[in-house]
C-alpha cells in the first residue's frame, strides 16, 4: 500500500501553503474559465491573458480545493507562464499522460482519452512530483481538474481570436 | 429506555457494542490496522444475519416471484411479500399495500415526482423544498420545473444549521406539496417533522418525507409522523443496497398513475392499452430485488434486536462525547456544523479542522484506518448555503464507540501537523 509520502511530496506541500499566480484578472482583456469536480465540489478559476505572439502573458488561479488540486494548479501556472500557445499544450499533454491512464481507467466520462502522446522533448521539472498521484486513483481528478481547465480556457482564447 | 435520554446525562449503559462489533464480519476481515468506520451516513455495514439470509435464500428458495405455480416460487412469493410486511411494520405501516420496494431513495423521490407530480402539478403550482435537501429530493422537482414550470420554494437553514420556519405559513401558502427531509445527511439536524406536517396539511399540501438518514436511527412511526409519502433506503439501515421503500398513505397511491412500466405492474396488457396492477405491484416494475428485500427484512430484525430507543440513546451519547471532546482537545480548530445539543440531531457530524480541506483530511485518517466521508454530500445548494466547498463528516452507528473518536481524534493531530499553515 503506498505511503502518504508518495501523495503529499514536500514541494507539492509547499505550493499548497504558498500557491503562486494565485488571484485574478481584469476580463477583458483576459479570459475567465471554470472547472468544476462534481465529485468533490472543488471548483477552480483559470485567468488566462494571451498576448500577440501568442504566449501565455499571464495567469491567475482562483477557486478552492484540496492541497493536490490547488498545487496542481499553483504549479501549472508556474509552468505555463510565459510559454507559447503550443509549448503550454504539449505540457499539457505531458502531465496528462503522467496521469491518463488511471484517469480515462477510472473517470468513464472520456476525458482522458484524447490527451495521451506525450513529446518525448518536453520536461515536466517540478511537476514530476504528482506523479506519486496515480497511487491514489481518487485522487487523480484532483490533479487533473486546472489542466483540464486551462485547456478549456486555452481552446476558447482559440476560438475567440 | 427512552426515559433515560437527556442532554445533561445521556445514558452510560445500554446497547453492548462489542457483541454488535461481533454480529459484522468486516470487522474481523483481515485488515492491517483496526478499521474505524465512521461512514454510516453514507452506507451502514452488514451483520452476517444479513449476509445469512441473502445466502441462503439463493442457496435453498429462489425463483422469479409472481410467477411461478412451483413450491420454490411460491416460497420466493411468500418471502418477499413476508419481507414487506416486516418491513412495514417497522415503520408503523397499516397495510402492506402502503409499502413499495423501489431501488433507493432517488427512486423513490423520482416515482413522485413523476407520478404524483406530473398528475397534480401544472405550470405555476408551488412545492416547497428545504435549503438542506439530498440532491435525491432536488433534482427530480427541478427536472419537473424545467418541464412544467412549476415554481420550486424553499425553506432556508438558519446559522444553527436547523430550518428557517419563521416564513413557513407564507411559504405553504398555495404550496400544492412540501418535501422534506426528516434528518440532514449533513448537518444532522432532526427536523420537527409532525409541525411541519400539520402546518402543511392545513395548507391543503401533501406532504413527503426523506427518511433515509432518520429511519435507520430511531423508531419510526409514519402515521404519528404525519407523512403523505415516505422513502428511506435499506443500505443505510444493515441493510443491501439496491432496495429501498416508499410508504405512502393508501387513497394517495390508489389515485397515483404507475411510475415504470413493464412486467409485474399491469393486470392486463392488450395492443392498444393496459391496466394497472393493484397497489402495492403497482410500482413495481419488472423483477424486484427478492434477495435484497429478504435481506432488509432480515436488517430489521437485527434494529429490533438492538432495540430502536437504545441505538437512539447510544448514538447520542457517542456524539455527544465526540463533540465535547473533539472541542476539547482542539478548541477553535474543529468546528461543527450542525446543531450541538443532542437532543436536536443525529449521529451525523460534519465538521471543519483547521482550514484543511475535507480531501486532504480524509486522505490522512485513511492511514489510521479511520473511514470518513468528504466532500458536498449530494448536498450542494447546503454547501453554498454554509460557506463551504465540501465538508469532513464522521457519522456512527451500533457498531462504533468512544474509542472510534478517540481514533478520530488521534488521526486528525497526525493531519494537523502534515497540513498546518
Amino acid at each position: 500500500m503506498p505511503g502518504l509520502e508518495d501523495l503529499y511530496r514536500e514541494i507539492i506541500l509547499d505550493h499548497y501553503r504558498n500557491p503562486r499566480n494565485r488571484g485574478e484578472l481584469d476580463i477583458p482583456p483576459a479570459h475567465r474559465t471554470e472547472g468544476f469536480n462534481p465529485l468533490c465540489g472543488d471548483e477552480i478559476v483559470v485567468y488566462v491573458s494571451v498576448d500577440d505572439d501568442d504566449r501565455v502573458a499571464e495567469i491567475k488561479i482562483g477557486g478552492q480545493g484540496c492541497s493536490i488540486s490547488q498545487s496542481s494548479a499553483s504549479m501549472m501556472s508556474a509552468a505555463v507562464k510565459g510559454k507559447t500557445l503550443d509549448e503550454a499544450r504539449a505540457l499539457t499533454r505531458a502531465f496528462k499522460a503522467l496521469m491518463s491512464i488511471h484517469e480515462t481507467k477510472l473517470g468513464g466520462d472520456g476525458s482522458g482519452t484524447d490527451a495521451p502522446t506525450p513529446d518525448p522533448e518536453v520536461k515536466l521539472g517540478d511537476l514530476e512530483a504528482l506523479q506519486g498521484v496515480v497511487k491514489f486513483p481518487v485522487r487523480i481528478k484532483c490533479a487533473t481538474l486546472s489542466w483540464n481547465t486551462l485547456t478549456q480556457a486555452l481552446d476558447e482564447v482559440a476560438t475567440a481570436s | 429506555m427512552a426515559a433515560a435520554l437527556s442532554t445533561d446525562s445521556p445514558p452510560t449503559v445500554g446497547l453492548d457494542v462489542a457483541a454488535a462489533r461481533a454480529d459484522f464480519p468486516i470487522f474481523d476481515a483481515r485488515h492491517d490496522r483496526r478499521l474505524v468506520f465512521l461512514d454510516t451516513a453514507a452506507s451502514s455495514q452488514k451483520p452476517r444475519a444479513v449476509l445469512d439470509a441473502m445466502t441462503e435464500y439463493y442457496e435453498t428458495t429462489h425463483a422469479n416471484v409472481h410467477r411461478g405455480v412451483y413450491d420454490l416460487a411460491e416460497r420466493a412469493t411468500a418471502m418477499y411479500e413476508g419481507a414487506r410486511g416486516t418491513i412495514g411494520r417497522f415503520i408503523g405501516a397499516t397495510s402492506d399495500r402502503e409499502v413499495l420496494f423501489t431501488k433507493n431513495v432517488t427512486e423513490a423521490f423520482n416515482l413522485i415526482a413523476h407520478s404524483w407530480g406530473r398528475s397534480n402539478l401544472r405550470a405555476g403550482d408551488a412545492v416547497l423544498l428545504t435549503e438542506m435537501e439530498h440532491h435525491a429530493n432536488l433534482v427530480p422537482w427541478l427536472m419537473l420545473a424545467e418541464e412544467r414550470g412549476i415554481e420550486l420554494r424553499y425553506l432556508g437553514v438558519t446559522d444553527e444549521g436547523e430550518l428557517d420556519l419563521s416564513d413557513l405559513d407564507a411559504k405553504l401558502d398555495g404550496a400544492k406539496l412540501l418535501s422534506f427531509t426528516a434528518m440532514s445527511n449533513v448537518l444532522g439536524t432532526l427536523n420537527p417533522v409532525r409541525q411541519l406536517a400539520d402546518a402543511a396539511h392545513a395548507a391543503g399540501a401533501v406532504v413527503a418525507v426523506d427518511g433515509a438518514q432518520y429511519v435507520p436511527h430511531t423508531t419510526t412511526d409514519v402515521a404519528a409522523l404525519g407523512a403523505d409519502l415516505f422513502a428511506f433506503t435499506g443500505h443505510k439501515m444493515l441493510g443491501p443496497t439496491g432496495i429501498g421503500v416508499l410508504w405512502g398513505r393508501e387513497e394517495l397511491l390508489e389515485a397515483m398513475p404507475p411510475f415504470l412500466g413493464g412486467g409485474d405492474m399491469i393486470r392486463d396488457v392488450r395492443l392498444d392499452g393496459f391496466t394497472p396492477n393493484e397497489l402495492p405491484w403497482k410500482f413495481e416494475a419488472g423483477t424486484p430485488p427478492i434477495a435484497e428485500a429478504v435481506g432488509l427484512a432480515a436488517a430489521v430484525g437485527e434494529l429490533e434486536r438492538y432495540g430502536m430507543d437504545a441505538i437512539r440513546a447510544h448514538e447520542q451519547r457517542v456524539t455527544g462525547y465526540a463533540i465535547s471532546s473533539l472541542q476539547e482537545r482542539f478548541g477553535d480548530d474543529f468546528t461543527v456544523h450542525g446543531p450541538r445539543s443532542i437532543e436536536r440531531r443525529g449521529g451525523v457530524l460534519s465538521f471543519a479542522f483547521k482550514a484543511i480541506h475535507p480531501h486532504d483530511i480524509s486522505q490522512v485518517l485513511n492511514e489510521s484506518g479511520v473511514c470518513v466521508r468528504a466532500g458536498h454530500h449530494c448536498a450542494k445548494p447546503l454547501m453554498r448555503r454554509l460557506g463551504v466547498g465540501a465538508t469532513a463528516r464522521a457519522s456512527f452507528y451500533v457498531y462504533n464507540d468512544t474509542d472510534d473518536v478517540d481514533a478520530l481524534a488521534d488521526a486528525l493531530d497526525d493531519a494537523a501537523s502534515m497540513f498546518a499553515l
